[in-house]
């Protein structure tokens, strides 16, 4: 318990771009990134379709060498959801060569890269104590926890984790509440996902869905489907170090994220209160509702106030 | 492709163990009355002597008993996942049917002779990912995830050296399995951990400015008109809103039958084919299970299949063969 209780210096990522960019925006955006935000660690890759990825090929070169003079660690992330052969064959290559450390976010990717150090991503099943040791046992360094947990089960995960690998969880952003074969992009366009025509691009954000009597309630992003919220784990920061918490991701949106790592930054190194950073995202985002509700153990779409 | 397709088949209570074992079932697949199995709704599934009956009752007929242990066990208490476990070995169901990798690794060292079959709940979908799963815990069959095609099984097959089980007839996850968090987004309890989705007790029905509107925790999931019929708000079967468009954006309330390609998915050679419904009672499950007995066995000696018989019990009345078939994506 006692080694458990050791807090890590904390540290800040930036997780992959989910949603599908124009390549001059993804590169500009890293560009940024690389040259101005306080984060230790990005992750960089297509996550969500894989009929994307031939677009960020010309780019992502110039984009992992700007980061890498910045000083950032840099991850490369998986597909989610791997079917086909081509993406299985993607994901092989990515394995058998790669010089960076890989977040897996398929059991396939977790299976390739056995014995080597890795990084267990969030979209791989880690509920409980039992699947941490077998992962780690077969070289995961970190594992950034599923968005579902609530805080008991990631402190019980982060029991005795202390000295064996790194715990990450994500504090800000949309959650990523599913995956499916299917293109809802595609599908509300009456397009077939092979001729898809890239509509997904039309939504740098997602597309927005609402309930029939407008309440606001998911983004579709694909073949992803995202909470509308933003999920912002401001106060609850502190009561993630103690439980051994050490990296903290940001989920990039299309805002200033830039902004949003300086204000995270200022919490962890405690110049600055939780409260003025919610102030200053509510400023900086002020037609998205925030949400905690999966940390708190009730539903994901609540957003429980701190008392101050 | 010469052996048997084997038919799995629901039971959520004693009597629709019966059912399906009398209207030719080869397996039945059930849960314990608890968060352990992925249909934990209130009045259905098995005590442990119940299963003890059950399984006593299914091998006398030469029916075998697969136990779903496939929810995620809980980070601090895991012992109700590992006793369910210990339970099924003692019980000596033929097999278990997990999803968490951990709890796989339980088992494997537990209890090295049960039978492990892999969960849709883990979402294998790959060659590498199902060796994942055979290599590390020696799994003898996978469900797989319905995010794949006909062709693409097929493929699969010729690669993995373990059995596969597809989904032939019922309620259809749009989503990729154990994956999706939209129903505990919305309503806090969890297909993963606790084993529903779009449960009946966050469900009510309101009216509102003439029209009756179905509601899954805070959320609207779907609004009738009198003349419409009322259906139940599963999230991914509703109708939202999005870039000005109303609709059944993920799938319309539809059921899965794949009836119609039974000769198909036994030339991709799947060993069994599995009926959803735990939630059903006994004369579902034995209409169903009468219905692809027939199928099978036609199919198998390459006698034509009847095709329409199970219409009128349809989700909505409506059938799709899902994602087998490539334009559903």
């Amino acid at each position: 318990m006692t080694q458990s209780k050791m807090k890590p210096i904390p540290k800040l990522s930036l997780g992959p771009v989910m949603f599908n960019w124009s390549p001059e925006k993804w590169r500009d955006f890293y560009f940024r990134i690389a040259d101005e935000a306080p984060v230790e660690t990005v992750y960089v890759g297509e996550v969500v379709c894989s009929k994307r990825q031939p677009f960020f090929d010309p780019v992502i070169g110039e984009v992992i060498e700007r980061l890498q003079s910045a000083g950032k660690e840099i991850v490369l992330s998986t597909l989610a959801l791997i079917m086909s052969t081509r993406e299985s064959s993607l994901i092989r290559d990515l394995a058998a060569d790669s010089e960076f450390l890989i977040e897996a976010n398929d059991i396939s990717a977790i299976s390739l890269l056995r014995g080597r150090d890795h990084i267990v991503g969030p979209f791989i099943n880690v509920y409980n104590e039992g699947t941490r040791d077998f992962l780690i046992a077969r070289g995961a360094k970190r594992l950034c926890l599923p968005f579902e947990l609530p805080a008991t089960s990631i402190s019980a995960i982060a029991d005795s984790c202390w000295g064996r690998a790194e715990l990450e969880v994500q504090v800000f952003g949309r959650l990523p509440l599913a995956i499916s074969a299917r293109c809802y992009h595609a599908r509300s366009y009456d397009l077939a996902k092979d001729n898809c025509q890239f509509v997904c691009a039309e939504d740098a954000d997602g597309m927005a869905v609402n309930t029939l009597d407008g309440t606001p309630f998911l983004s579709v992003n694909g073949t992803q489907t995202l909470s509308r919220s933003c999920q912002v784990l401001g106060a609850e920061l502190s009561d993630l170090r103690d439980m051994g918490v050490g990296t903290f991701r940001l989920s990039p949106m299309d805002t200033d994220m830039v902004a949003i790592a300086n204000g995270f930054r200022s919490v962890l190194d405690e110049k600055e209160e939780p409260a003025a950073l919610t102030r200053d995202l509510q400023r900086q985002l002020p037609t998205v509702a925030f949400s905690n509700g999966f940390f708190h153990g009730v539903e994901g779409s609540v957003y429980r106030q701190q008392a101050e | 492709m010469n052996k048997t397709l084997e038919l799995v088949c629901p039971a959520g209570n004693p009597a629709a163990l019966r059912a399906a074992v009398e209207a030719g079932a080869d397996c039945v697949y059930l849960g314990f009355r608890d968060q352990t199995n992925a249909r934990n709704f209130p009045g259905l599934n098995f005590n442990r002597s119940e299963l003890r009956e059950g399984v006593q009752y299914a091998h006398e007929h030469g029916v075998k008993i697969l136990l779903a242990i496939n929810t995620y066990p809980k980070a601090g208490d895991q012992a109700p996942w590992h006793t369910a476990v210990d339970d099924a070995a003692d019980i000596a169901v033929d097999a278990v049917i997990l999803a968490d990798i951990g709890l796989l690794d339980y088992a494997t060292r537990t209890h090295p002779g049960l039978r492990r079959h892999l969960s849709v709940q883990a979402s294998a979908s790959n060659p590498e990912a199902i060796r994942f799963y055979r290599d590390a815990f020696d799994v003898k069959r996978v469900v797989l995830p319905r995010v794949l095609t006909v062709p693409e099984i097929k493929t699969l097959n010729a690669m993995i050296g373990v059995e596969t089980e597809v989904f032939a007839f019922g309620g259809l996850c749009v989503m990729a399995e154990g994956r999706c968090s939209m129903s505990s987004y919305i309503t806090g309890v969890s297909p993963n951990k606790e084993g529903v989705c779009s449960p009946a007790s966050h469900v009510r029905y309101e009216q509102h400015q003439g029209r009756l509107l179905s509601k899954l925790g805070d959320f609207t999931i779907n609004a009738f008109s009198d003349n419409e019929p009322v259906g139940y708000p599963t999230l991914c079967k509703g109708r939202f809103k999005a870039g000005g468009v109303t609709s059944y954006l993920f799938e319309e309330p539809t059921s899965l039958n794949v009836i119609d390609i039974l000769p198909a998915l036994i030339d991709a050679g799947v060993s069994a084919l599995k009926i959803e419904g735990r939630q059903r009672g006994k004369a579902y499950v034995s209409q169903v299970v009468q219905a692809f007995r027939k199928a099978i066995d036609a199919a198998q000696s390459g006698l034509p299949v009847e095709t329409d018989v199970l219409m009128g019990i349809s989700e909505g009345g409506r059938e799709t063969q899902g994602v087998y078939d490539k334009r559903w994506r």
